[in-house]
């Protein structure tokens, strides 16, 4: 068998050697480029673990010759706002208040939306669609004064609930449009069916389409959870100074503070106020590409 | 008789025994759907249209702290461009705009196309390329704001390794602060745009790639001149999304530099909130918005002539 072998000229395409000229190129570059988009992460972790007269020392890429937690508690517990020194705790909790409640009532009408334009066209649906994904370009400026009006009219303004009210008008185009196209790719004889078996509305939608859609629905509220956690405008317009997010206390911590400016405090509190999105990421990772990739390429 | 081709061109079932009325037609019919449906329209009416129209009416009063002016026309808009401020915003914003712009897109661009390189590790390197864009523009902005601080950040740490006369001090600088602006943006948005584009590029036809290697075609030169085109479609997207969300900048200038030094980085998303709330001008501040809000709509125009536009024949 062997003699036979090595009588036969070897065919096929000639296995390429792994370190190519252009191969070392690329992974180079792609190497180079990971380290400089790892490196704020790199500089925020190490900062806050340093002492001050450690960062005095001024360099800003050393690792800490000392390790210390203090940063980051004094960052969760007695960091001062400018008005208060509580920390960024009461931030946080605020935040979870926002986003939890914004996140369902969004991402469920949304759903309903999506659902109701697919299989329950009515006239004008898709007029009312195309303005929807339209209103999305229009800068939240431009709204925001009626808004606060309207809120106020609503006697919610200053309130958790008009914030919440806020994220779910904002958050309805690119979720509708996720929820719609996603609605139309599944097969409509199952919609049809039912509807003949006598199925409604609600109970189609919550016994057939939603169990069906999960994977959209861990998309949109992925998508929805960074999204409205690391808001800052309508935060700081609608909550009301004691419902502040956690976004807009890590910026009065950082930029308004007073006296000696504490930078490993500062970063520990910017490590806490990135930790929930950074989490959702690292452990979503292919679901939040495709919330993002699903909203601009269509189809 | 209307009713019922009304129903049947909808394609419902329709009641046998009864021809519904118009009423029925309009309240009862799938009340359900239309009690669904009533959270997009009455967002649609009332914020995306009605605060829309509110705010341009709005900006022809000179009401002050409060919406009850009286009807002055173009003044607002006059005084507007008349305003050094509002100048300095606007071509900031233009030049960080189109910088950003440009340079997001290429970056972005070129990582797709390395990325596409049949790589190791590919999803590690793409984990690490997006994960700016899952922060906010406060955090992004403190982040750089503390690496690019002149007297601890890295002007001194590079000092401090020797380069003694090594000058960093963009975030102070008035005639750099842009720049800063952007090395800040560009980090935080180009993992976007690589991932739209390598979406891009994995939907391109094999059967391309093959016709290319039989024809000898470099593959710089199929990237630049065939899949490039090919690619129009996602390319027109991401710049609109991209640039309507410059327009829109705002969180990251709040934090990175808060406008300064002096006015040096201040864009018009600030210049409104500032007029509108703290300085108590609502004529002047819808009049900017109203601006912005041009602004992104002549950005939108490309995105409609090829969503909308005639199809050319390929």
């Amino acid at each position: 068998m062997a003699s036979i072998a090595a009588t036969i000229e070897p065919f096929g395409p000639r296995p390429r050697p792994f370190f190519t000229p252009t191969r070392i190129i690329i992974y180079g570059i792609i190497i180079v480029a990971a380290l400089y988009y790892m490196l704020p992460l790199y500089v925020m972790i190490t900062t806050s673990l340093k002492g001050l007269p450690e960062i005095r020392v001024g360099n800003i890429f050393a690792p800490p010759l000392e390790v210390t937690f203090e940063p980051w508690v004094k960052a969760w517990t007695s960091a001062c706002t400018g008005l208060t020194c509580n920390g960024l705790a009461p931030g946080f909790w605020n935040s979870v208040k926002i986003t939890l409640p914004s996140t369902i009532v969004s991402v469920f009408v949304a759903a309903v939306s999506g659902y109701a334009l697919v299989n329950w066209r009515f006239k004008g649906s898709e007029f009312f669609f195309t303005c929807l994904l339209l209103g999305s370009f229009i800068p939240y400026q431009v709204m925001l004064y009626p808004m606060v009006m309207i809120t106020a009219q609503l006697k919610i303004f200053g309130t958790l609930w008009a914030v919440i009210l806020v994220h779910t008008v904002f958050g309805m185009p690119i979720l509708t449009l996720l929820f719609r196209n996603y609605f139309a790719s599944l097969p409509q004889e199952l919609f049809k069916a039912a509807r003949v078996d006598g199925a409604g509305f609600w109970r189609i939608f919550f016994q057939i389409m939603a169990p069906m859609s999960l994977p959209i629905f861990a998309v949109a509220i992925i998508l929805q959870v960074t999204g409205i956690w690391n808001d800052f405008l309508f935060g700081v317009v609608f909550a009301g100074t004691q419902n502040y997010p956690m976004t807009v206390q890590l910026n009065n911590i950082v930029n308004s503070a007073q006296g000696v400016r504490e930078y490993n405090v500062n970063m520990a509190a910017t490590i806490l106020t990135a930790a929930v999105p950074l989490i959702v990421y690292f452990v979503s990772g292919k679901w939040f590409v495709r919330g993002i990739a699903a909203g601009a390429v269509k189809g | 008789m209307t009713d019922i081709q009304h129903a049947g061109a909808l394609g419902r079932p329709v009641t046998a025994d009864r021809p519904p009325g118009l009423l029925h037609n309009l309240f009862v019919r799938n009340l359900s759907a239309k009690v669904a449906a009533t959270p997009m329209v009455v967002i649609v009416l009332v914020v995306f249209i009605g605060c829309t129209l509110w705010s341009l009416w709005f900006s022809f009063t000179d009401s002050r702290s409060l919406p009850n002016g009286a009807f002055v026309g173009w003044e607002q808009y006059e005084r507007l461009f008349s305003a050094r401020r509002w100048r300095i915003s606007a071509t900031n914003l233009l030049t960080y705009g189109i910088f950003s712009l440009v340079f997001t897109m290429v970056v972005g661009f070129l990582l797709a196309v390395l990325m596409d390189q049949k790589i190791r590790f590919e999803s590690g390197f793409r984990t690490i390329f997006l994960y700016p864009f899952a922060l906010s523009g406060i955090v992004t902005g403190l982040v750089w704001q503390w690496i690019m601080n002149p007297t601890l950040g890295l002007q001194s740490t590079m000092r401090g390794l020797g380069w003694t006369n090594f000058t960093f001090d963009w975030i102070t600088n008035t005639d750099m602060v842009l720049y800063a602006l952007l090395i800040a943006g560009t980090w935080h948005g180009t993992g976007f745009v690589m991932v739209l584009m390598l979406a891009g590029l994995r939907g391109v036809d094999e059967e391309i790639w093959k016709a290319a290697r039989v024809d000898g075609i470099p593959t710089w030169r199929t990237y630049l001149q065939i899949v490039l085109p090919m690619m129009r479609g996602v390319i027109v997207t991401t710049l609109v999304i991209v640039g309507s969300g410059l327009v829109r900048t705002y969180d990251l200038v709040v934090a990175l530099t808060n406008g300064g030094p002096g006015l040096s980085s201040e864009v018009p998303a600030k210049y409104v909130i500032n007029y509108m709330f703290n300085a108590g001008n609502l004529g002047q501040a819808l009049a900017a918005s109203s601006v912005m809000l041009a602004a992104v709509f002549v950005i939108l125009i490309p995105w409609i002539v090829v969503e909308f536009g005639p199809k050319k024949a390929r």
